[in-house]
């Protein structure tokens, strides 16, 4: 018998007496926020984990992004495929755009100083950022390794109260990534420090029209 | 890693020991204190708690069910997306299957996600015995590497350690498995975290490999789930060419759906966080994205046998939250290690004799581990009746005889008869209350009972006895006002002093 014929018989056998469990009933809320306060929420619980919250509108963003990237010194930024031009607009000349070429090494994108994503929605009860991998987010690894990461989220269609809410909205054949917060960690005396290996600063941009 | 469970003593001895160290026991008081009072406001902002701990445990409960049919699902699922699947019986097998995976590449280490599955199978070594490195990215793990030490949590595996010993530890230790140390390492748990960004760093970026567990698999849509706070997870899954993840067979949820259970239970329960800084989830791969080859191994190793168990089998609910071992009394102050088995603390004590077995003296005193107070039952964000599977584990282990084991059996069919036998219960009772003055204070032949319990005193007359006098009487004659209970209860508490006087 192979192992998985010999695992399954198992299983069979194991569970040939045991009493019936119907699929779960699912009475839990679906979300805790009322949509008044979901916007004020989430900037509220990315900031509880040290997210570093700006809002602006449309008009502002490229500004915005100039001042974000100048104040921390960057002299390079990787910005994805599909993140619209306008955003870098207002760049100052010498900072170095760099593209994330598929053979390009997870070593020199450690080089970069800064990354510039979109993001497929934000999640308010748990102050969460989820990318998926479009082409305005790039591949898993580009809001990895660099050491700053600049998130802007389009109020008006990208915020949800919460998970339940999130789920439907996302397409799991896609990789998907979940940030709340910088990385962080508790290891040591459960005394938590930002950014051990994913970016040490992350910035979210909140655009409202 | 030389560090070992095996022939580790039970856990008595090595709870005993354990108690001695003054130092492990105020980390452990700080560190468990900590998290189980944030965790408390954590789950206090959901109202609907008692909804989704119920719904987290029908899903689990209706996976289990029908685990064959959600198994084969999520092989088809996983193989349409890419991926290879992986049967292991065993842990030997498991090893087998990973380290053939791993000389299939042609490299000899890799890069590893924290994870229980692979530290129950004793993956590390097994590689090690096959020439591959493998190199532990979390921090806490990174410190129980490098310290050639045991994890003591499931969470914060190096929970027992404070920031002094993890200094010295990364300042000795470091050099020998790749980059050093920053000169003059001071002891802040900043400084400590960015001496091992600097050092884990240079093996993500050369690592051709990565092992992973899963929190989750979703066997609708063939999804895998890791949740961490780091990024080391996300490094493993993402920047290596093949992974390999190793997965229980009890980490399934049939539906997309259901992850919007525990993926607000999880975070909640074990670091106490709305949510954890990250969460990675792939099906299969995904071309130009991530690791172009994925293996699932799904692992046996014992799960069968628990789920076999009408009342044990509960304990494969466990999402691995820990937030039983924050509350536990008993864990508190034995510390992980004294559990002798990967899964330490309330769980580990159902679910290691499971899994492996009561067969050892190990894993024979692991269900008296506890004190029975429901505690590690309260938080359970799947409500697994721990004392239940405690006590039943006990029954089956008394019943097998043995060692220590038989006088049990004996007392318990004992202290039955007796209670199904009120007048020799009460007989029993005014003897030992008359002569109380004449009882030891450690019962000889009980030796393991008492040398760390004060036997209680017995109170100087039965219960029974002066209910008979202050209460039985009084009753009856229908003097019930709340006056006259006070005036009552004043004077029985005379009564008991006086008796006791005599």
């Amino acid at each position: 018998m192979t192992a998985r014929e010999e695992i399954l018989a198992r299983v069979r056998a194991a569970v040939a007496d045991a009493p019936d469990a119907p699929p779960a009933t699912r009475d839990y809320r679906t979300t805790h926020t009322g949509p008044e306060r979901v916007v004020e929420l989430l900037a509220e619980n990315l900031a509880d984990y040290r997210a570093l919250v700006h809002r602006t509108d449309e008009e502002g963003l490229p500004a915005l992004i100039a001042t974000l990237l100048t104040t921390r010194g960057s002299t390079s930024v990787l910005a994805p495929p599909g993140v619209p031009a306008a955003w870098l607009a207002a760049l100052a000349p010498e900072i170095a755009r760099v593209e994330d070429i598929p053979g390009s090494t997870a070593r020199e994108l450690d080089q970069v100083d800064s990354v510039i994503t979109g993001c497929a929605l934000a999640v308010a009860e748990t102050g969460t950022l989820v990318l998926d991998g479009s082409p305005d987010q790039g591949r898993r690894r580009v809001t990895l390794v660099p050491d700053h990461h600049i998130c802007v989220v389009r109020v008006a269609d990208q915020v949800v109260g919460s998970v339940p809410q999130a789920m439907p909205r996302l397409d799991p054949t896609r990789p998907l990534t979940w940030i709340s917060g910088p990385s962080a960690t508790s290891d040591i005396e459960l005394d938590r420090v930002e950014g051990v290996h994913g970016p040490r600063t992350l910035e979210v941009v909140l655009v409202e029209n | 890693m030389s560090g070992t469970y095996l022939g580790m003593p039970a856990f008595p001895v090595a709870a005993k020991a354990a108690l001695g160290n003054e130092t492990l026991r105020g980390n452990l008081r700080h560190a468990t204190h900590t998290i189980r009072d944030k965790r408390e406001k954590a789950v206090a902002e959901l109202d609907d708690w008692a909804l989704l701990r119920e719904a987290g445990k029908q899903i689990k409960d209706h996976t289990l069910r029908h685990l064959d049919r959600y198994l084969v699902q999520l092989e088809e699922s996983v193989t349409a997306a890419g991926g290879v699947v992986h049967w292991a019986r065993d842990a030997a097998e498991a090893n087998r299957i990973v380290a053939e995976l791993v000389k299939a590449t042609g490299e000899s280490e890799v890069v590893k996600v924290k994870s229980m599955a692979t530290q129950e199978i004793g993956l590390n070594e097994a590689l090690e015995a096959e020439g591959i490195s493998a190199y532990e990215t979390d921090l806490a793990e990174l410190i129980v590497q490098l310290g050639d030490d045991l994890p003591s949590h499931i969470l914060v595996p190096a929970i027992h350690r404070n920031r002094g010993e993890i200094r010295d530890i990364f300042r000795e230790q470091m050099g020998a498995w790749g980059r050093a140390a920053p000169e003059g390492l001071s002891d802040t748990p900043a400084d400590l975290a960015e001496a091992a960004r600097l050092h884990l760093r240079e093996k993500f970026l050369r690592a051709k490999v990565g092992v992973s567990g899963a929190n989750f698999m979703v066997a609708e849509t063939g999804t895998l789930v890791v949740v961490e706070s780091e990024g080391n997870g996300r490094m493993c899954l993402t920047l290596p060419e093949t992974l390999i993840s190793v997965v229980g067979i009890e980490k399934i949820v049939p539906s997309w759906q259901d992850l919007e259970v525990f993926l607000q239970t999880l975070p909640r329960s074990s670091t106490a966080e709305r949510m954890n800084p990250y969460t990675s989830m792939w099906t299969g791969t995904t071309d130009g994205d991530g690791p172009r080859a994925f293996h699932l191994v799904l692992l046996d190793n014992g799960r069968t046998d628990t789920l076999a168990d009408e009342v044990g089998r509960q304990a494969l609910r466990c999402i691995r939250c820990s937030a039983c071992l924050n509350v536990c009394p008993v864990y508190e102050r034995a510390g992980g290690h004294a559990y002798g088995s990967v899964y330490p603390g309330p769980i580990g004590a159902i679910l290691s004799p499971q899994l492996r077995g009561i067969g050892s003296e190990v894993d024979a005193s692991l269900p008296y581990a506890s004190s029975l107070c429901g505690a590690c039952y309260d938080v359970c964000p799947v409500a697994i009746d721990i004392p239940e599977v405690l006590v039943h584990l006990r029954e089956r282990i008394a019943d097998r005889g043995g060692k220590g084991h038989r006088l049990e059996k004996a007392a318990i069919k004992a202290s039955g008869w007796v209670f199904d036998h009120p007048k020799v219960l009460a007989a029993g009772e005014r003897v030992a209350s008359r002569t109380r003055k004449l009882h030891p204070s450690r019962v000889p032949g009980a030796g393991a009972w008492t040398d760390s319990r004060d036997l209680p005193e017995l109170p100087p007359e039965p219960f029974r006895d002066w209910w008979k006098k202050n209460r039985a009487e009084k009753n009856s004659a229908g003097n019930n006002s709340a006056e006259s209970n006070s005036a009552e209860s004043n004077s029985s508490a005379k009564n008991r002093g006086e008796g006791s006087a005599t």
